[in-house]
């Protein structure tokens, strides 16, 4: 095989387990031919004309790109290494794993790790903590980009606009665990600034992080500040390409400006608004979970603690693999299911679907 | 729409005008809620010890000192795991910028043969994700657990960063050049060096940022694959000091363990400036190149 560049530089045992993990691969029957096999003749075919013609295109192409062919072959093992080979890897979710016998020597258990998990009486507190804290997410983080897009489409160019959307923008650029460590240092019971405040207004210091109660909304609202500016930008380029003479023709038959968001601005954007609810639908149990787990402390567990967290505990502080591969693969599932189902929905209620 | 405001000026009824207060009042608040943490942290971080354990700073500095930065370029770890951190940096962008761009070229040449198959390829790693387990496997087998590598590669390519990449050379690198150039007999690997690549440095430029802040702010990965302590990059450092932090001075008088908590407090001001500079620098390029980036992206998935 061919050692691309890249490759060559790293670690020794790589190249060796790459062309491991490809033998993995083409036993599980998965067809993914990088470059030389793409000039194999597929014979036993229906069609056999199309399929000459297929061939040569692809000898065409070989013989003119060859170059490139072997420029993807880095790319494409990535891909196959860290993108497919944990795919087929989640078959430990159904097996008894160990470190000895390795993924396809440890033996198959079929559901049983589906079964310890919905018998544990914190699956369904685990269940539920990432079901609302998604949900409570999605209701404030989908709506008010949108909000700040139509009103910030509203004003004129200016000084104003250009730094509310410049000062809007800044916070997506700090990372999760500075903005954790800005929310412990802001809404500290004693020296907090927030606690601060509440004390001079003549109310009792509230112990944000250390209620299990307030845990959701601190999580949701810091997200909705970090995001919100950078989400609208998507709007706001949806929102300039609507017709501008349907601004004039409402114009003319007399609308308000809110008439015209109402009439004009918020159907133009439908399409964008649908994708991105789908697209958001569709991580709906995949959110924000590096934050979840900074801002995890003993006293909010009973609302924080949500699948991944769990899978993260179980299977890599507690390298019990197979228990929280399951558990993991059981949250992916759930998701799949509501992108398509969303997906689904949008389409035949709007029109617009990612597929 | 400027224009239109222009020319109907007197038309524009009462409440339309309250609605445009409105619409002023509402961005001006939400302006002062995005602007004040930010205000606070930074007059906190230059204003004395005593001062920020006392709750005196709420807007402005108060009674400046330089005491926070100068305990944290003392501090041998928070500097160890800034140098780390400009490595990874440098490095990941680096291999993740020239595999993004060696992968997206072949996918937007229509003549490619596969182009459709290895699209649909990447796409459907967006569908499913192996999950943390089975990756955290996968880079434990290939031996790069607790080395720089476990940060380099598991994340050395989007698929969305490949997707703007496609995108846009298909819209920038005409389809008419390449063929002028075949006609030539320029070699494909002569054409992306010597003229795609010239033509592209917007993208790069679009590529290298978004990849480059992801690997600065990133932390996950590191508290999963790493254990030396050598290795950490600064966001785990920060993780250390400013969230899960219990040390407290044990054979101290309590002036002296006073003074140290109240450094130890202000240092988390001036670490959370100083974590956040090299981001902030970029900041105004970033700007413009990540929206730029985000409009290619969503013109055609």
């Amino acid at each position: 095989m061919i050692c691309p560049f890249i490759l060559i530089r790293m670690h020794d045992n790589f190249i060796v387990s790459a062309s491991f993990c490809g033998a993995n691969l083409e036993k599980e029957g998965l067809t993914l031919k990088p470059t030389t096999e793409m000039n194999q003749p597929l014979s036993n075919s229906v069609l056999k004309k199309q399929k000459v013609t297929q061939w040569k295109l692809a000898r065409k192409s070989f013989q003119k790109h060859w170059q490139l062919y072997l420029l993807i072959i880095p790319p494409v093992l990535y891909f196959i290494i860290f993108k497919y080979v944990p795919m087929i890897g989640t078959v430990i979710a159904f097996k008894d794993y160990n470190v000895v016998q390795g993924i396809m020597g440890s033996s198959w258990v079929g559901l049983k790790h589906f079964e310890a998990f919905f018998r544990n009486p914190v699956a369904w507190d685990l269940i539920q903590n990432t079901l609302y804290l998604s949900l409570y997410q999605l209701l404030v983080t989908f709506p008010l980009p949108i909000i700040l897009a139509l009103t910030l489409n509203e004003i004129k160019d200016g000084l104003f606009k250009r730094s509310v959307q410049m000062f809007t923008y800044a916070p997506y650029f700090i990372s999760t665990v500075v903005i954790v460590s800005m929310i412990v240092l802001m809404l500290s019971p004693r020296l907090g600034i927030i606690n601060q405040f509440i004390e001079l207004f003549g109310f009792e210091p509230v112990n944000f992080l250390g209620n299990a109660d307030l845990f959701r909304s601190v999580f949701v609202w810091s997200d909705a500040w970090q995001q919100t500016g950078y989400s609208a930008i998507i709007y706001l380029a949806a929102l300039a390409g609507v017709d501008k003479q349907q601004y004039e023709a409402a114009k003319v038959d007399g609308a308000s400006r809110i008439q015209r968001i109402m009439n004009v601005d918020i159907p133009g954007i439908m399409p964008a608004i649908v994708i991105i609810l789908v697209l958001s639908v569709g991580n709906l149990m995949a959110l924000g979970f590096e934050k979840v787990y900074l801002l995890q402390n003993p006293l909010n567990l009973s609302t924080s603690e949500i699948l991944q967290t769990y899978v993260y505990k179980m299977g890599i502080i507690n390298a019990d693999f197979s228990f929280s591969a399951a558990v993991g693969l059981f949250n992916s599932f759930v998701n799949l299911i509501l992108l398509v189902l969303v997906n689904y929905l949008a389409k035949r209620i709007s029109g617009n679907g990612l597929w | 729409m400027d224009e239109n405001i222009k020319s109907s000026k007197i038309r524009e009824s009462f409440t339309d005008r309250i609605f445009l207060i409105g619409v002023y009042t509402f961005l001006i608040i939400v302006l002062l809620i995005v602007l004040y943490p930010l205000i606070y942290i930074i007059s906190a971080s230059i204003s004395s010890p005593e001062a920020v354990m006392a709750g005196r700073v709420w807007l402005w500095p108060v009674d400046f000192s330089l005491e926070g930065y100068t305990e944290v370029f003392n501090n041998s770890d928070v500097m160890r795991g800034f140098s780390n951190s400009i490595f990874y940096t440098v490095a990941y962008t680096v291999i993740a910028v020239v595999l993004t761009v060696v992968f997206a070229y072949p996918l937007s040449r229509k003549s490619f043969y596969g182009r459709t198959f290895l699209m649909f390829f990447i796409i459907f790693t967006m569908l499913f994700y192996g999950g943390l387990i089975p990756e955290y496997l996968v880079v434990k087998n290939l031996g790069m657990l607790d080395t720089i590598w476990a940060i380099l590669i598991p994340k050395a390519m989007a698929v969305w960063q490949i997707i703007i990449a496609r995108t846009f050379f298909q819209t920038s690198v005409p389809e008419e050049l390449v063929e002028a150039s075949e006609m030539d007999g320029c070699s494909s690997l002569r054409f992306l060096w010597s003229v795609v690549l010239p033509l592209s440095k917007p993208i790069i430029a679009v590529l290298a940022l978004m990849y480059a802040v992801f690997q600065w702010n990133s932390y996950f990965d590191a508290m999963v694959f790493l254990r030396s302590e050598e290795l950490f990059p600064l966001q785990l450092e920060l993780r250390e000091l400013l969230i899960t932090q219990t040390e407290s001075g044990v054979n101290m008088d309590i002036a002296e363990q006073q003074k140290r908590e109240q450094l130890a407090n202000l240092m988390k001001y001036s670490l959370i400036v100083v974590s956040s500079l090299p981001v902030l620098i970029i900041y105004p390029f970033a700007q413009k190149y990540f929206v730029k980036g985000m409009l290619i992206g969503s013109v055609k998935g």
